[in-house]
């Protein structure tokens, strides 16, 4: 049986993704390569961002004790939040931003394809909204992958860098917890794991494309889904906490 | 062509703008009327892209998500006019590329006011408020000005920037009757930007070079000290219905003009700030340029990829 706890659970593992990466896009902004790919990539932050408001409006709605949605993307405590490892991980150089952004949209655009089937009316629609908005986050990044593993030598070796070094935290996208398990039974949550084998098959053929190699390692990372984050996680709450936690209790 | 030739030229050429005919970019113009214009397009583009800094230092620590998304998106908007004034000084025949050059050795100017710090999140409400409620008064004569791709673009950045000076006064007001912590912060933001707000409308008419050639050529409408006053005239009332205190013990209010009387403003501070010495200059410019010089592999690899999709089409084709 699902309790109200278990789908508020649910949709931290999903929301806190798109809070989380849409904070590490948006440290980006100003800084960008050029100015068309600022913009891009700030609108990516900012539809990741509006995602995460709809989740956490929700949440705020179920869990009835008067809660707003600041309170749940701004007074948890590290172990709290559900993230993957992925999307936490720091923006070293366009590179890993692009790479972290691929990795993360072609299991993004999967997992919103099928939550749009929910029993769960909200989140059905708010995955219905993410796919138009994904899947234009996915066609910027798969660009993006071709653009950088197909263009210059030092563009290969550095895009090839991200992927080895990011693709340790792939696997951790489609492990099912608890209240994932749970919320697949009650019809309202999705079987990550069912598309696990699609994605590496996409993936792997846009790598292919972009002249890339797929790396073959065993050991896998994982933890975000349980709250046991990297070290860099705590540097970005610090940020993203200050205010609310230097002036509590205020309207801004 | 003869020296009475290019006088024809010149007088035509005034005449049209005296008529309030559009300059369009294939037309013929004089060299002074085509640098000046890359001179002044491309120093507000720098001003847009370089304002990107000061506000985006707060958008990772913004206090909620609502305020989060409007800063995010406020700032991009200011990528946007960046890129739309860039373009509009493209057409008189200057690459993006030279203009960044220019900005990034310190040979083109950007407005000072982005020279000074955001200390507190007050300061992005203070921006807002001043620094855009000053640009759009510098702004709105443009959209009626003689080279017809800027007034074009001024017309789209007027309509945001309004959007966004009515953002700023909104933080300042909820800042305004907010906590005691709260008020005393917009308190203190008003004090550390208002006087660099009444620089940002130039230097005194005494001192301004360009005045009457800008005046001719519809770059300018009014000169700095008459837009100085109607900033002031605009934002104390506005101040008064916050609840604020404007930082100028002689502010007062002249029934005889029917605008404020103002104290001095610190002129030396000005040009302190526009000679490169202001607290933030070094800052910024390091920003711009490391974004610059670590973007070029990206730029190098999209410009291979994209030659290597040519030259696949071509051998299609053959």
């Amino acid at each position: 049986m699902m309790k109200n706890e278990n789908l508020i659970q649910y949709i931290y593992g999903i929301a806190d993704n798109a809070l989380i990466l849409g904070q590490r896009l948006s440290e980006l902004c100003g800084h960008g390569p050029s100015l068309e790919t600022d913009i891009a990539i700030t609108n990516m932050a900012l539809d990741l961002l509006g995602q995460t408001r709809s989740y956490y409006q929700y949440v705020a709605q179920l869990s009835g004790e008067g809660k707003t949605e600041d309170d749940i993307a701004f007074l948890r405590t590290e172990r709290q939040y559900k993230n993957v490892l992925l999307v936490e991980q720091p923006n070293r150089h366009f590179g890993y931003v692009i790479t972290r952004q691929f990795l993360f949209d072609m299991f993004h655009l999967l997992l919103l394809q099928n939550l749009q089937n929910s029993k769960d009316e909200m989140l059905a629609a708010i995955a219905k909204k993410g796919i138009k908005e994904v899947s234009y986050h996915q066609r910027f990044s798969l660009d993006w992958m071709k653009r950088l593993g197909d263009g210059t030598p030092e563009s290969h070796n550095k895009v090839q860098e991200a992927v080895n070094d990011l693709w340790k935290f792939t696997d951790e996208l489609f492990h099912m917890t608890e209240d994932d398990r749970i919320a697949f039974e009650a019809g309202v949550g999705v079987d990550v794991a069912s598309f696990k084998t699609l994605y590496l098959q996409k993936v792997s053929d846009i790598l292919t494309e972009a002249t890339l190699t797929v790396p073959e390692i065993k050991w896998f990372q994982k933890g975000g889904k349980q709250g046991i984050h990297s070290e860099h996680m705590g540097y970005l709450l610090a940020d993203l906490q200050y205010m609310q936690r230097a002036y509590p209790d205020m309207k801004w | 062509m003869s020296e009475k030739e290019v006088k024809n030229l010149e007088r035509l050429f005034e005449d049209r703008i005296a008529r309030d005919e559009k300059i369009e970019p294939k037309d013929w113009m004089p060299e002074k009327y085509r640098q000046t214009h890359i001179r002044q397009i491309s120093q507000h583009a720098h001003s847009e892209i370089v304002g990107m800094l000061p506000e985006g230092n707060w958008i990772t620590r913004a206090p909620s998500l609502r305020r989060k998304v409007a800063l995010l998106a406020k700032v991009q908007d200011e990528a946007g006019h960046g890129l739309y004034l860039y373009s509009a000084c493209e057409t008189l025949g200057v690459s993006r590329d030279e203009l960044y050059d220019q900005l990034h050795t310190g040979k083109a100017k950007y407005s000072s006011i982005f020279n000074y710090p955001t200390i507190t999140w007050a300061d992005i409400g203070a921006i807002g408020w001043l620094v855009d409620g000053a640009a759009i008064i510098n702004q709105v004569p443009l959209c009626s000005t003689s080279y017809g791709p800027y007034a074009r673009a001024m017309i789209r950045v007027c309509k945001e920037e309004s959007f966004h000076q009515r953002q700023g006064f909104e933080i300042m007001m909820n800042l305004a009757k907010g906590s005691k912590e709260q008020k005393a912060m917009a308190q203190d933001a008003l004090n550390r930007w208002w006087w660099p707000s009444l620089m940002m409308l130039g230097p005194t008419d005494a001192e301004s070079v360009h005045t009457e050639q800008s005046m001719k050529w519809k770059l300018k409408r009014k000169t700095n000290d008459e837009l100085r006053q109607q900033f002031i005239d605009q934002t104390v009332p506005q101040a008064e219905l916050i609840g604020l205190t404007i930082p100028d013990s002689d502010l007062k209010w002249n029934e005889e003009r029917g605008s404020y009387d103002f104290g001095a403003i610190d002129w030396d501070e000005f040009w302190q700030v526009v000679k490169g010495h202001g607290p933030c200059n070094q800052e910024r410019m390091s920003a711009r340029v490391n974004a610059w010089e670590n973007g070029e592999w990206v730029r190098d690899a999209a410009m291979a990829y994209a030659e290597k999709q040519e030259d696949k089409k071509l051998k299609k084709a053959i």
